[in-house]
């Protein structure tokens, strides 16, 4: 077989068209639009099944869209596919949920912020150096260094909780943004060093080497040789980073479910426990919540999925 | 002496005010402040290691080695090797961590009957999931590759994935939401479903139903959620790969006179084999460790617990700390096996590459 899937090229990190190029044909356009003619099922039972499809995925999205634009009585009265029944909508259940006092999402949504941010840059910090060093320097047991935390990747974040919750009890951190990020770093390195680290070794060693015969000490090179060409993959792994943290639900209710500290999915996932029936809060509630994470993935969607492949082991 | 205590005493009063907001930050002003200050401190501190294994110039390796790879095995210590040996330690002990019971919370977690009801519902979830989402990816990945509308159609399927689970658990209960049927005096419904599902049997003059309510078919529809999601994944995995089928195996194949369901079925399923059992146990990983659904759509409740949500429940809500840690190692050990699987078959398709 000579089938080239997808996540190994996610696993492989390399850049589409900076390594090999994926396939040894270059077609021209001619020949891609002939073979696009020729090779598509283009019956018309092919192109229902993928309109439903289509709109199976949708529907759910968009009537919860719908519905946090109506009036709280109007959702009560009926579905929101009557809406053009009576079309009118309003701002005010965002205006509610955001700042009214029983729900101030408007504080929540700062939390995620101060959350998501540190718990991105301190892990691609820290993981940058080490991958660093397991590429570039040599020292005794780097192998089976590398080895153990590649490994590391399979614990899955539930084993680790109560222990670690037990310790920050007792340094007395608990219910602070500091155990929150402490948290993500960790559980997020792994992922990052084994993932940078095939970046890295992926870089010519003589751009390396010519730096070090200049006299070049490790920082030196690591900065102005390899951070540079390590922009995408340091993007891959920032936005993939992002989204986990962003929509994190456990650890955030583990280590931070604090009201001063909480993030909107724990509070969201309150509203949803307490006061399942109050559509108008719930529904806008979750666009809030969602807003964010859907721009960055609309925008670097092509960083996200790379990431993604890379990081499905993660968790 | 004086001096030195007054001193003592003055840091201890400043130290007190700062740690005291460094834990405590309140209102949005701060709360940001403090995370600028955590990354300006984190920054510092890193550029201090930095800077300390580069000055001198004949320094040993090793000491480089350690300020480089020094921070991250210190936080994978802490943080995973000694916390998961301490969970395997603690699923030896009763709720109150003193008492030793051997391996009875593996017993209880396996032979209870409620643990039964658990057991069973995470194997729906671990088997339904990757196979449907992975069908629906696959068959929507194939009649969307090479169209006008791919790359649409694609982001369309592919959305779910950034969503936090929470929100796509509350857009989906939303779908299911039920109401009671009131009659009026004529027979009539005085009110009617607000939710999609239940007007849609409605309108076939069917009687709506109480989704997340109904066990065991309960359990369908909370793992329906999950392949909402996930088959975003498998679609985008899965397309990358049948892009990459070389156009020569395509060609022979179709001049050899195979079409549609004869191409899909001997040209380009065992083409794609390896991408598909990466996708398979891919999912099959993440749906394992994943509680965000049951929570938040039924909380565990009317028979819906899958492993991942009782130990949450049994750790931090009702205070069995041996059994939740039992519940932890079982999820450990269920992952592994997945685990071993899918990195060889990414070793295996990288040497086939």
């Amino acid at each position: 077989m000579t089938t080239n899937p997808a996540p190994v090229q996610g696993i492989a990190t390399r850049e589409p068209g900076e390594a090999k190029p994926r396939s040894t044909v270059k077609l021209t356009r001619a020949e891609k639009r002939a073979i696009a003619v020729k090779g598509k099922i283009s019956s018309p039972w092919a192109s229902g099944i993928a309109i439903i499809i289509a709109i199976l995925w949708t529907i759910p999205t968009f009537g919860l869209f719908v519905t946090s634009f109506r009036t709280s009585q109007d959702i009560r009265e009926d579905g929101w596919w009557n809406v053009l029944a009576r079309p009118t909508f309003t701002l005010d259940n965002y205006q509610e949920v955001l700042f009214g006092g029983s729900t101030n999402f408007i504080e929540y949504f700062i939390n995620t912020v101060v959350i998501t941010i540190p718990a991105v840059v301190i892990p691609i910090s820290i993981a940058l150096l080490a991958a660093y060093a397991f590429a570039w320097i040599d020292f005794r047991g780097r192998e089976i260094l590398f080895v153990a935390v590649f490994a590391l990747q399979i614990v899955p974040i539930q084993i680790t909780m109560i222990p670690l919750l037990t310790q920050y009890v007792s340094w007395g951190l608990a219910g602070s943004f500091w155990t929150v990020w402490l948290s993500h770093s960790i559980f997020a390195l792994p992922l990052a060093i084994f993932l940078l680290h095939n970046f890295m070794k992926d870089i010519p060693p003589s751009l390396v080497e010519a730096a070090r015969v200049d006299g070049a000490g490790h920082v030196k090179i690591f900065f102005q040789v390899l951070l540079p060409l390590l922009v995408p993959a340091i993007a891959a792994f920032a936005v993939f980073q992002f989204l986990w943290v962003w929509n994190d639900l456990l650890v955030a209710l583990v280590f931070g479910s604090a009201q001063n500290v909480a993030p909107l999915t724990v509070r969201l996932g309150e509203l949803a426990g307490n006061r399942g029936e109050t559509w108008h809060l719930l529904s806008s509630g979750a666009f809030i919540a969602m807003i964010v994470p859907v721009i960055v993935f609309l925008l670097l969607q092509r960083f996200f999925v790379r990431g993604l492949l890379a990081g499905s082991v993660k968790g | 002496m004086d001096v030195f205590a007054n001193a003592g005493a003055w840091i201890g009063y400043y130290w007190e005010i700062i740690s005291g907001w460094l834990l405590e930050a309140s209102g949005p002003g701060q709360k940001l402040l403090l995370m600028a200050l955590a990354v300006v401190l984190f920054v510092v501190v890193m550029g201090g290691i930095l800077l300390a294994v580069d000055k001198p110039k004949r320094i040993p390796n090793w000491l480089v080695a350690t300020g480089f790879v020094g921070p991250a095995l210190l936080f994978v210590a802490f943080g995973l090797v000694y916390p998961a040996l301490r969970t395997m330690y603690t699923s030896l002990f009763a709720r109150n961590s003193d008492d030793f019971i051997g391996l009875d919370n593996y017993i209880r977690a396996f032979s209870e009957n409620e643990f039964q009801i658990v057991l069973r519902n995470t194997a729906m979830w671990v088997i339904l999931v990757p196979l449907v989402a992975t069908l629906f990816g696959l068959i929507y990945a194939v009649l969307v590759d090479r169209t006008r509308f791919e790359k649409i159609a694609k982001t369309l399927m592919f959305l779910p994935m950034s969503i936090s689970l929470v929100g796509a658990s509350i857009i989906w209960r939303f779908m299911y939401e039920y109401r009671a049927v009131l009659l009026d005096a004529d027979g009539n419904p005085r009110n009617n479903q607000t939710g999609l599902i239940n007007q849609v049997l409605v309108w076939i003059g069917l009687e709506p139903q109480q989704f997340l309510i109904n066990s065991p078919w309960n359990n369908l529809f909370l793992i329906a959620v999950m392949i909402w999601i996930q088959a975003g994944f498998a679609m985008t995995i899965l397309s990358a790969a049948i892009k990459a089928i070389p156009d020569d195996i395509v060609e022979a194949a179709r001049l050899d006179g195979l079409k549609g369901m004869q191409m899909f079925r001997y040209i380009t399923v065992p083409s794609i084999r390896p991408a598909l059992v990466v996708v398979l146990t891919t999912i099959a990983m993440t749906t394992l460790k994943v509680f965000d659904i049951v929570r938040t759509m039924t909380n565990g409740n009317f028979g819906t617990s899958v492993v991942a949500n009782e130990f949450y429940d049994q750790s931090f809500r009702l205070g069995d700390a041996g059994l939740g840690a039992a519940l932890a190692v079982i999820l450990f050990v269920l992952v592994i096996p997945l685990v071993v699987y899918n990195v060889r078959q990414m070793r295996l398709a990288e040497e086939i590459r």
